[in-house]
């Protein structure tokens, strides 16, 4: 049996009220050929908060946040993001929304035979287009050294010359997440950030991620199937079941066995 | 599985008159009507053909002490145009590389529009594909005989008639490359608002870039056999050389050349076979 949302604890998580919310979704639905994986979702996310999204292998976690940006073409309903209408955004609008959201996949998603200052300053590619982004040999020394300290922000300055595909999982996903940082977000989505990695990697790769999104104060949404992760590191949680939103508390009301009902059939 | 062991504890038999014989598949399956019709209308093409093409083995055996003869005048080569050869051979080779260098560049361009999941529109990917057909399917001889009326007889025809071929040769592989690559970083550089032409500069040709070198040596090694054979028409580099001194009879000076191809070609493929080895 799933929980309904008690709107005291929704109002609760999603903070005051009267703050900005840099996350704003109305009646998202999402149609595949024979399948309905969002069927009309509401969310509201203020500024600063950390969420952790869960739900079984496809309720639509997924699918929910690659719709925040467009990485998936919603089929019905609005998503604003910081501010800026998603849907309907002309191409040049969307990029400019998603040059200010960092997004870090499963799989870390490098580019295997670029060295790892290269991988950090394509996130550059949020501000600036041209070559000079594209490899390290031809940036401006301001983003060079940007990059630099971004790799610096998740402990991995001494890698900078390293091809991409010959570091190990959890360093690839901290590049990943440098590579996030270079964007300068204001908001940071995660699909399954540690699902690939083993615990102790994990556990690592997320608590550098809550320690940057909490130093600059930025909106967090990360979608996983670790119970004890999305309790530890967000502020709220919210549970997918069937297309919709089953569960909505804050983290520090909840338990694991209040969040596996979400898993329950 | 019930055994069916005889008892002794020595062997697993498994005994042929338990199965149901209805079930066993029959040994040739039957062949359809459209299969059969096939199959005879290709033999009888390839029957025509054997037929037309005048093959015939007794020839080739009356052939033999004539080609025996023409070894005989060929060896031992000639050194006396050692020189002009060598100077022949050397613009062969250059036809070779600037023709090659260009094409690819014009690949990487026309690849980028032949690629179904990286072309801006429909409408140039159905153009680009249109014109890759269209220089693949034209051989590199006819390209040069059409530049060598353009641009005139030497070797920027044969570098034009190697700059298209190649472009022919490359530019589907390379869009084949870029279409197979990993979509991952695709993503990524998409979901960070990078622009297409930065998604496929970060993403998409690096790659695809070991396959692109692959390509763009083996294109080599073909732009070097088949600049030898363009100056046939006028197209400069050595096959002029070849068509003279077969022409005049001259079989030993013939062989020198034979043999200056050869090594060439054979250094082309050694040297493009050690990059390859050092780059992938």
């Amino acid at each position: 049996m799933t929980r309904n949302p008690d709107p005291a604890a929704t109002r609760l998580a999603a903070g005051t009220p009267a703050g900005p919310a840099d996350i704003e979704v109305r009646g998202l639905a999402k149609a595949f050929p024979g399948s309905q994986v969002l069927r009309g979702v509401d969310l509201t996310v203020p500024r600063g908060q950390a969420v952790a999204l869960i739900g079984a292998n496809g309720a639509g976690k997924s699918t929910l946040l690659r719709c925040l940006i467009r990485l998936v073409e919603p089929s019905a309903g609005s998503v604003r993001l910081l501010g800026g209408e998603v849907t309907g955004a002309s191409p040049k609008a969307l990029r400019s929304i998603r040059a200010r959201v960092g997004f870090v996949f499963q799989r870390h998603n490098l580019v295997p035979r670029h060295s790892v200052l290269t991988n950090v300053l394509h996130g550059a590619q949020a501000r600036h287009a041209g070559p000079r982004v594209w490899l390290q040999m031809l940036a401006r020394d301001g983003d060079r050294l940007e990059a630099l300290r971004c790799l610096e922000m998740v402990g991995l300055a001494h890698v900078a010359e390293r091809r991409a595909d010959q570091l190990s999982g959890g360093q690839s996903q901290r590049v990943a997440i440098a590579r996030a940082l270079m964007q300068r977000p204001r908001l940071m989505l995660a699909d399954e950030p540690v699902a690939s990695l083993d615990p102790a990697a994990g556990e690592e790769v997320m608590d550098l991620f809550v320690r940057l999104i909490r130093i600059e104060g930025v909106s967090l949404v990360f979608t996983c199937h670790c119970l004890e992760h999305a309790l530890r590191y967000a502020d709220r949680v919210i549970g997918l079941k069937g297309g919709l939103i089953g569960l909505d508390a804050p983290a520090a009301s909840l338990s694991e066995r209040d969040l596996r009902g979400i898993y329950a059939a | 599985m019930r055994p069916e062991t005889s008892g002794t504890g020595r062997e697993v038999v498994c005994d042929p008159s338990m199965v149901d014989h209805r079930l066993l598949p029959i040994r040739f399956p039957r062949v359809r009507p459209l299969a059969f019709v096939l199959g005879v209308a290709g033999a009888a093409l390839f029957l025509a053909a054997l037929h037309n093409t005048h093959v015939s083995l007794g020839e080739l055996a009356r052939g033999v002490p004539f080609m025996l003869d023409l070894l005989g005048e060929m060896f031992p080569p000639s050194l006396a145009r050692i020189g002009p050869v060598a100077k022949s051979l050397l613009e062969t080779f250059q036809m070779a590389l600037v023709g090659t260098t260009f094409g690819l560049a014009a690949s990487l361009a026309l690849g980028i529009l032949a690629t179904r999941s990286q072309t801006p529109s429909l409408v140039l990917y159905a153009l680009s594909r249109g014109a890759i057909a269209l220089f693949r399917t034209v051989p590199d001889l006819i390209w040069a005989i059409f530049f060598v009326v353009m641009v005139g007889l030497g070797p920027f025809a044969g570098t034009l008639a190697i700059m298209i071929d190649t472009i022919g040769f490359c530019a589907r592989f390379f869009a084949e490359a870029m279409e197979e690559v990993d979509k991952g970083p695709q993503e990524a550089l998409q979901a960070l608002g990078a622009t297409r032409l930065g998604i496929i500069f970060c993403a998409v040709v690096p790659a695809a870039l070991p396959s692109f070198v692959n390509t763009a040596l083996f294109s080599l090694e073909k732009a070097t056999r088949s600049s030898v054979v363009l100056g046939l028409v006028g197209a400069g580099g050595i096959g002029i050389e070849l068509k003279v001194s077969m022409d005049m009879f001259m079989y030993s000076e013939a062989s020198t050349i034979i043999l200056c191809i050869f090594a060439l070609v054979l250094v082309v493929e050694r040297a493009s076979a050690w990059i390859r080895r050092k780059i992938l």
